[in-house]
């Protein structure tokens, strides 16, 4: 090793907040970032799926002969022959990891199909080509059952969803149906909203090798250490023989944060070979085995003085689960938080269909629930003939509206200010179709945003060098976030080192345990243990004799000391357990007192073409509250992504299902419209960066939150534009004919 | 199988492939050049797009065996402005479809350079490579994380 001679002052300007570029930039302009279908190993194998094509049945029979005499086919595995899998387990607050599992089916280990489908065989050959061919051939015979996979017909019978621990099925103050019946203005509107997929660009692939009762996984997962406990028990084998490996992570949006039939089987179809085994989903594969977001209906009703002071407000919601698993979406979830309504009644709804379970999509509930309550409040606000921004502002609750606990840190107020000066919201004119662009009809919306924040245990190690280089260690996963570049900030300035001697070692489940990439909290909760870790790091540093103007790296010379290491957490069975029961108890404390959430104002300004209803978005300000910002350029690109994903939902966006099978009808990128370049205007992002008094560096989580309220920005917007409300999304031009 | 000699990136590669082997898998599978990457397989999500004779095409649409004695450009023997301006705009997140979008944007910048219109040409825009331009030229990209101002941003800034 090279020893430099190490820096001997610690003044150094913050490098929070900083523009830094990412760590990883360089790898992913070359093409050198290696993604999960680029992993290799000797005497690879490639897997290729078979789906099923009934919703609900048994397989009467499987003919596979045609499939194993294609030239390099290996194996076809059917529930015939495949090894034995251990049934997922049911969800258990001691083991979090038990949420994890996409569905119950055990698959290959049982002839029921659950949904259109569901994978039912896997061919396994010397190359993937010769897997797909094969997988065309194998012929199966079905007893179907009856099955129910319309969600449309099945709303009107839909269940209220229990309360439990981490989330509420209803709540209420006051009476709010009575405060309704009797308030002087109202708007009582039903939306609804249609399944989507993430869409991720690279599709979940999985490389699994076995060593006697040891696995490596490489995985497209977002969910390394839920993924390696998970493999473990279904696999029967220890927790410690079982290694996730995810150095880059192409997209997850919530897709990749669950484990599907595609990882588990291709561990499964390297048992039965005892060869290494590759899976890459064809995109259709991803559709039909990849839960997305559910499909919604929603109820607003908004009841209010004639000065506009809301003394109801009422959201309930359907959405949908698979019979064979997923997860209510708390669509009603933004609704107790963001009005100082007087009553208020909330209240979730489930049906049960004969589908592919649901899977949380990034900001899952709050994406779509803000969509009805966003527009609703525009509504009203035109029923009163206020303005939609004065509404909110009239309306901005000092305490938290459902229970009256205090806000962590609430700045709406501002946001808003700051917002509709940089987007000029006073130009304005409140009329609909009073602006006009040429022939374009010419509409300006708002919209708040709102996603709850929350903080999960991490592990990590610190290690300083004596050449003055600190290394971190932490299984977190990097899928597009900036999480290696941001922790790498948040150590340099907490040890008062150099961003660029900081290194972040991650996605690996021999390192510490992380969160999984979900609910916007990996970055806070890895953050708030790399601060407790850079603390035990400094008070070692004193014990040494440090003085205030020596380096941490001159103190370990001065010492002869080669490095200095400190972790916080233990990644022992017991210490993991420890964690996850600390983490509970002041998950549930911390909810108790505080309302801690990300905060928003859209902008937007729309332009749809009187003849064609076709609608370009041709402005957008988003203005935030989301606590400390650690660096200006990956944060203001991800606040950025989230809108763009939105814009999609609210314009093009729907996985259309087949009615009468269940079957998804455009699986394909060419089908699903994703946007594209040209349907996105420069966005003008703006934070706060107000600190968060509860929270690691006062920063909060902004993976999601800026998707929520978008479609209601449009919604409203086009409404502005051309005096029609469409409460039923994607607003596709037929729409607004 | 077929045998076919691929030019890529300034080396040859004699192959024996199967005639209906991708471009995009001959790259990825044979020749280990996995910085192209795919995302659906179909020609429309564009992260597999290289440079055949400078033009861009999908590789994923495109049979090994028909780009005999084409000159090929992979990510991997692209040295371009555009990557570092790609870092410094944040033209990407996750960094899947980014080989595509460079691929494709060095592809773009030649199109415009010898004339080649646009549909949005001619609406005021002139010889400029403006925003609208960029975004309508680089539509076959798609970037799900929403990158895409970053990415406008870079090649504008390279486009000069």
């Amino acid at each position: 090793m090279t020893q430099t001679l190490p820096e001997t002052t610690t003044t150094r300007e913050s490098v929070v907040g900083k523009p830094v570029d990412r760590v990883d930039g360089t790898a992913k302009t070359t093409g050198e970032a290696r993604f999960t279908a680029e992993f290799s190993h000797p005497d690879l194998t490639h897997a290729a799926l078979v789906h099923a094509t009934v919703s609900r049945g048994r397989i009467t029979a499987i003919d596979t002969s045609a499939a194993s005499a294609v030239p390099g086919v290996v194996t076809v595995l059917t529930h015939h022959n495949a090894p034995a899998l251990k049934s997922p387990r049911k969800v258990t607050p001691t083991d979090l990891s038990t949420m994890a599992s996409g569905t119950s089916v055990n698959y290959l280990n049982t002839d029921e199909v659950h949904w259109d489908g569901q994978p039912i065989a896997v061919v396994v050959a010397e190359s993937a080509l010769a897997a797909r061919e094969a997988a065309a051939l194998v012929r199966v015979t079905y007893e179907t059952a009856e099955s129910t996979v319309d969600f449309t017909a099945e709303e009107p019978a839909a269940k209220p969803q229990k309360n439990n621990l981490v989330m509420q099925g209803s709540a209420k103050k006051g009476d709010a149906e009575a405060a309704f019946t009797a308030a002087p203005v109202k708007v009582d509107r039903r939306f609804t909203t249609p399944p989507l997929h993430h869409n991720a660009i690279e599709p979940h692939a999985t490389l699994a090798v076995w060593d006697g009762d040891r696995l490596t996984v490489h995985d497209a997962t977002q969910s390394i250490d839920w993924l390696r406990s998970h493999l473990a028990l279904r696999f029967g084998i220890p927790t410690r023989s079982v290694r996730v490996i995810a150095p880059f992570v192409g997209g997850g949006f919530g897709g990749k944060g669950f484990i599907w039939a595609g990882t588990i089987l291709t561990a499964l179809a390297a048992r039965a070979t005892g060869r290494p085994v590759r899976l890459v989903l064809t995109r259709e594969s991803v559709y039909r085995t990849v839960g997305g977001r559910t499909p919604s209906t929603q109820r607003v009703a908004l009841g209010a003085r004639t000065d506009g002071t809301l003394t109801s407000l009422i959201h309930t919601s359907v959405t949908r689960l698979g019979r064979v698993g997923g997860t209510p979406e708390a669509v009603t979830s933004q609704s107790k938080h963001l009005y100082a309504a007087e009553n208020i009644l909330v209240r979730q709804n489930l049906v049960e269909l004969d589908l592919v379970s649901n899977a949380a999509m990034r900001a899952p509930g709050e994406a779509i629930g803000t969509f009805a309550l966003e527009a609703s409040i525009d509504e009203l606000a035109y029923e009163l003939g206020m303005d939609p921004i004065e509404l909110r502002m009239h309306n901005e609750p000092e305490r938290n509206p459902i229970d009256g606990k205090q806000f962590a840190r609430r700045h709406l107020r501002e946001a808003y200010r700051v917002g509709a000066e940089r987007f000029g919201w006073a130009d304005r004119t409140p009329e609909p179709r009073s602006m006009r662009d040429g022939r374009w009809l010419v509409g300006m919306g708002v919209a708040s945003a709102f996603h709850p924040s929350m903080l999960f245990v991490a592990n990590v190690v610190v290690r300083l060098s004596v050449d003055g280089t600190v290394l971190v260690h932490c299984g977190l996963q990097e899928m597009g976030m900036g999480s290696a570049t941001v922790q790498a900030q948040v150590a340099a300035d907490a040890l008062g080192v150099p961003v660029e001697s900081v290194r972040v070692e991650y996605g690996d489940s021999t390192l510490p345990m992380a969160p999984g990439a979900g609910g916007s909290m990996q970055t806070a909760s890895v953050a708030n243990s790399l601060l407790a870790a850079c603390e035990k790091l400094e008070r070692k540093l004193t014990k040494l004799g440090r003085s205030p103007q020596e380096s941490p790296a001159a103190v370990l010379a001065r010492e002869g000391l080669p490095s200095l290491e400190v972790s916080v957490g233990s990644d022992t069975r017991l210490g993991r357990m420890a964690g996850q029961l600390r983490f509970m108890s002041k998950f549930l404390m911390d909810q108790r007192r505080w309302m801690k959430a990300a905060l928003g104002a859209h902008f937007c300004e729309v332009r749809v073409d009187p003849d064609t209803g076709e609608v370009r978005v041709s402005r957008w300000t988003a203005s935030f509250d989301v606590g400390r910002v650690l660096n200006a350029k990956t944060a203001t690109s991800q606040l950025k992504g989230g809108i763009v994903m939105g814009i999609g939902m609210a314009l093009a966006e729907q996985t259309l299902i087949d009615p009468r099978n269940g079957r998804i009808m455009n699986p394909s990128l060419a089908e699903y419209h994703v946007p594209v370049h040209a349907d996105i205007p420069p966005i003008d992002i703006t934070y706060l960066d107000e600190p968060d008094p509860t929270m690691p560096l006062g920063l909060v989580g902004i993976g999601e939150v800026s998707i929520t309220g978008v479609a209601g920005a449009i919604a409203n917007a086009i409404h502005h534009a051309t005096g029609k409300r469409i409460r039923d999304l994607p607003i596709t031009l037929d729409k607004l004919l | 199988m077929a045998e076919v000699r691929l030019r890529v990136n300034g080396a040859d590669h004699p192959l024996d492939i199967q005639p209906q082997v991708s471009l995009l898998d001959a790259l990825r599978e044979h020749l280990g050049l996995t910085g192209t990457k795919k995302g659906c397989d179909q020609g429309a999500c564009g992260a597999c797009t290289v440079l055949a004779d400078g033009e861009r095409i999908n590789s994923c649409l495109a049979l090994a065996v028909q780009y005999e004695g084409a000159e090929i450009t992979t990510i991997e023997g692209i040295d371009h402005p555009l990557q570092a301006a790609f870092v410094r705009h944040d033209g990407f997140q996750c960094g899947y479809c980014t080989s595509g979008q460079i691929c494709s944007a060095v592809g773009m910048l030649a199109e415009h350079k010898e004339g080649m219109p646009s549909a949005v040409t001619g609406q005021g825009s002139g010889s400029h490579l403006s925003g609208a331009e960029i975004r309508e030229r680089m539509s076959g990209n798609l970037c799900r994380c929403g990158a895409y101002n970053g990415i406008v941003e870079a090649i504008q800034e390279v486009a000069g």
